[in-house]
């Protein structure tokens, strides 16, 4: 076993060519969606016609442009406080954005670590890792996020972290999943009679192969991980207002609904339904793309 | 449309069934400008590599074809009734009554959940509108009729309490169950063992002599070939390359392809020193190349063989073959 | 048999020993859980009852095996605002929400199964794109929003459906269909590749040789392998909505398990809280483990596996 592991050379693990030939046709549509809630979110102060905190109390619930009682000053109408609905939702794009982005490669990279020491040491480090993984996956992800949230407190990047914590579970499974079967492939086989350590093995040669599974996962994931993020906000423990996340305008809105403030919750409603709907389409032909094994999830 | 008299009983002429992917970007010829005949009473074998289309041509006949395949051109006479052109309420009064199929899983072929008598009964209910009762009877007599030990007692209890020649009678107890004219057994011997095959065999072959059946039989097996069947059909890359009695193509094989696949059966007789295996793949369905499909493996093949595919050509003694040299050595007249 | 369900049943325990840590880890890695357990504006005697109840100043080994003495006792803890144990105000609350979750049950599986059926019957056509755009939609709307528009439709614009609170059959259509929406599609999803499975299956071949109708085919052969996963996962996903129901109880003011969450965040009353995610993270686990022996009990082939 004297041999160095560059005497052997290991077959390409992820051929780059053919990726990028599959990447073909791609759906425009999810695409320019998310594009545009980006470009909302990075540009939001150019963008954004008001202060999104800050309302005249003299201004409240005025209704977008196009009905009676609505001006061009509020496109999209005030809220209760009057604060402008459309700067809001510009804002908003941000918050969902930033927590949504940040929360599920937190998720995956996490998951995606413990998945392969998992899957690859076996033993007790598997035990421990599934152990938790299962017992994790066992409780309703809202219900563990809330109770989570109640014992940390609300703050933006508080949220992060507690949706990593509940959702890093979905990676581990699916990524020890491959792990167990590449550890029979032949290359890997190759890299421990060549001689390499576990961790350079694990790094060099798993972590390449699984990565596609994981970024699939973790576009499927955005919009589970914003609807989470969203229903936090709705019920109080997510993104503490003055800041404006669109679950948050929803759950303000709906005093509102009763007496047909519409606007208030159908907007930031459907913002969260693009967004997610965006997300979902793109993951779905991200699976179909790069991981027909994925496709049963 | 008029019926011409002394067709034989199934006549299939330049059939051909492809499989169209979803896009319709691949067209893969599974059976592709296939004739065979066959007459009643007659055992008719037909061999093949796996993927050579010998199922999907089964499944044509009874047009029970998964969703991406469709039979394209040709015509499929039984009892004088083109089947091609039959519609779908038509041709579910052939399938089951007038033509039944035995698939090659027994494991599989049953469903899991329902009690034998009541699956061996129903292509009775569905096409003589008998009573469920009376059905579960003949249930009875047909298991009888496979030799299935107790039928009293089998039809009441599910597939998995069966071992796996049990089930293959049940599956053929359903293929006799109206009483076809023709019976096609797909590799219905594959997935047993030796002794379970024979026995299997032998029953398929009373049945046959009791009911005056017409038997197409599928196999790789030239073996099972010899001791079964009256015709035979070698099919290759989706076509016939050669067809005849099998008595005169075992003495004197007129396609290469043939040749081979006699060569590769291990014989008691035999002072060969070593089996001749066919070097080389078949070819890809979806892109066939010029002209014959087995030139690339064929031993004999010249110059003609890459650029034009063979026709058919008729040979003396009711053959065929489709083959360059064939034509040369062996026709009687003009292709 | 036995040797299956004893092992299935030690992971269970497993899984409950390693929520039970998780949780009680979760509330001690802040600091002082007395700052959680106890009222907001409590005595310093209080804090010091709860500290002695707990055991705050034993070693953490001892804090845990006196925290799970209370939960086998059934002691999840005071509420604040209501002043009565937990677990009591958990029960009082749990059979609203098994209500609307059966009711909810009712309408997913009403609606998956045929729509699944279609599209498998009619892959790759117009009825299986409908259906996947249906599906897409299911698991892309958030139960609130669709609650939100509901109550906007028919109870605002056309003035049909009571708004909130529970009592009558008109009051359980709403959140029913907006907590049973993104199941639905769920089920669809697993009714239709359920149903393409069996579809391409060796028995639907041989029933169609036979000559069977379609609608025999379909409606006795593949239909009832088919609902097998189906029923299997409908299972589960009743005891899934009884919690996570939260958000449309909230939009409904439908007094389930969810609703007494929510008040509990409102009222920061941890207790509750807590007592909820361990009933739910409890009730899962039993819940999985009984569909995996009841389909052991059923097919034996799972027996012989793992």
């Amino acid at each position: 076993m004297s041999m160095s592991s560059e005497t052997i050379v290991l077959p390409p693990s992820v051929s780059t060519r053919s990726a990028a030939s599959r990447l073909g046709d791609l759906p425009m549509i999810p695409i320019i969606i998310l594009a545009v809630i980006a470009f909302m979110a990075i540009f939001a102060d150019v963008l954004a016609p008001h202060n999104p905190e800050v309302g005249a109390l003299t201004a409240r619930f005025k209704p977008p442009f196009w009905q009676t009682g609505g001006t061009m000053d509020h496109i999209l109408g005030t809220d209760q406080l009057g604060r402008d609905v459309l700067s809001r939702l510009i804002f908003g794009a941000r918050v969902s954005m930033v927590v949504g982005f940040t929360a599920v490669i937190f998720a995956g990279v996490v998951g995606t670590v413990l998945g392969i020491l998992a899957g690859y040491l076996g033993g007790w480090a598997d035990q421990v890792i599934m152990r938790i993984t299962d017992a994790w996956l066992a409780l309703p992800a809202l219900t563990f996020a809330i109770f989570l949230a109640a014992i940390v407190g609300p703050s933006m990047w508080n949220i992060v972290i507690i949706l990593g914590l509940v959702y890093w579970t979905r990676y581990a499974r699916v990524v020890r999943g491959e792990v167990l079967s590449l550890k029979e492939r032949e290359f890997v086989r190759l890299a421990i009679v060549a001689g390499c350590s576990k961790a350079t093995i694990m790094r060099r040669h798993i972590l390449p192969n699984v990565v596609n599974s994981a970024i699939v996962l973790a576009t499927l994931m955005l919009g589970v991980v914003i609807v989470t993020e969203a229903s936090l906000s709705f019920l109080g423990v997510g993104v503490p207002p003055p800041k404006p996340a669109w679950g948050l305008m929803l759950s303000d809105g709906k005093q509102g609904l009763m007496v047909g403030y519409w606007w208030l919750t159908v907007l930031p409603g459907c913002c969260i339904m693009l967004m997610v709907l965006s997300a979902n389409l793109l993951g779905d032909w991200l699976r179909v793309k790069l991981d027909p094994q994925l496709r049963q999830l | 449309m008029a019926a011409t008299p002394n067709r034989p009983l199934l006549e299939i002429d330049n059939l051909s069934t492809h499989y169209v992917s979803a896009q319709g970007t691949r067209v893969v010829r599974a059976v592709d400008d296939v004739s065979l005949r066959i007459s009643a009473g007659e055992t008719l074998g037909i061999v093949g590599e796996s993927g050579s289309g010998k199922s999907t041509l089964a499944l044509s006949i009874l047009r029970v074809l998964p969703p991406a395949a469709q039979i394209v051109s040709g015509q499929m006479w039984f009892e004088n009734e083109d089947l091609v052109r039959k519609t779908d309420t038509e041709m579910r009064h052939v399938r089951g009554k007038r033509i039944a199929m035995i698939l090659q899983d027994p494991m599989a072929s049953l469903n899991p959940l329902f009690t034998i008598g009541n699956q061996v009964g129903e292509p009775i209910r569905v096409h003589e509108g008998t009573r469920r009762a009376a059905a579960w009877r003949r249930a009875c007599d047909l298991l009888k009729a496979v030799r299935i030990p107790s039928p009293e007692t089998r039809v009441t209890q599910f597939p998995h309490e069966m071992s796996g020649g049990m089930r293959q009678r049940i599956v053929g107890a359903i293929g006799i169950a109206c009483e076809p004219r023709l019976l096609i057994a797909d590799e219905p011997t594959t997935s047993l063992d030796l002794t379970i095959q024979a026995q299997y065999l032998s029953l398929l072959r009373d049945l046959q002599r009791e009911h005056g059946l017409a038997l197409i039989f599928i196999t790789h097996n030239l073996g099972i070939v010899a001791k079964m069947c009256d015709q035979l059909v070698v099919m290759y890359a989706g076509r016939v390359v050669e067809s005849g009695p099998v008595s005169r193509i075992f003495n004197a094989p007129a396609h290469p392809y043939t040749k081979a696949l006699l060569n590769s059966i291990p014989r008691m007789t035999d002072n060969r020193n070593r089996l001749t295996a066919i070097e080389g793949q078949p070819p890809d369905l979806s892109s066939l190349p010029r002209g014959c499909s087995f030139a690339a493996r064929c031993p004999a093949a010249f110059d003609r063989c890459h650029k034009e595919t063979p026709p058919e050509f008729n040979l003396e003694g009711g053959r065929t073959a489709r083959c360059w040299l064939a034509s040369v050595a062996m026709q009687s007249g003009a292709a | 048999m036995k040797q299956f369900v004893t092992r299935r049943l030690g992971y269970s325990l497993l899984s409950l020993l390693v929520l039970s840590l998780t949780i009680f880890f979760f509330v001690r890695v802040t600091g002082d859980p007395a700052a959680l357990l106890v009222e907001p504006g409590a005595s310093e005697d209080d804090i010091a009852a709860i500290h002695h109840k707990f055991g705050l100043d034993k070693p953490l080994w001892a804090q845990y095996g006196l925290f799970m003495m209370s939960l086998l006792r059934g002691d999840f803890g005071q509420s604040f605002y209501y002043q009565t144990p937990v677990l009591d105000l958990y029960f009082d609350r749990l059979p609203n929400s098994l209500l609307l979750a059966l009711v909810a049950m009712a309408f997913s599986l009403a609606v998956g199964i045929p729509t699944g059926i279609l599209a498998a019957v009619r892959v790759g056509r117009f009825w299986d794109s409908a259906g996947k755009l249906f599906a897409l939609l299911g698991l892309s709307l958030p139960s609130f929003f669709v609650g939100l528009v509901l109550i906007l439709l028919f109870s605002v614009y056309l003035g049909w459906l009571p708004s909130s609170g529970s009592g009558g059959v008109l009051h359980i259509l709403m959140p029913a269909f907006a907590l049973g929406w993104y199941f639905a599609a769920a089920h669809m999803r697993l009714t239709r590749s359920s149903m393409l499975e069996v579809l391409g299956s060796e028995y639907v071949k041989l029933a169609r040789l036979k000559g069977l109708p379609q609608s025999w085919v379909i409606g006795k052969h593949a239909f009832k392998n088919a609902l097998i996963p189906v029923v299997t996962l409908a299972g589960i996903n009743l005891v899934l909505m009884i919690n996570v129901a939260v958000v449309v109880e909230t939009v409904f003011a439908w007094p389930g398990v969810g609703r007494l969450l929510y008040e509990g965040i409102s009222f920061r009353d941890f207790p509750v809280v807590q007592g909820i995610v361990i009933m739910g993270g409890t009730m899962i686990v039993v819940v999985n483990l009984l569909v995996d022996v009841v389909y052991a009990v059923i097919d034996p082939r799972i027996r012989l596996e793992k």
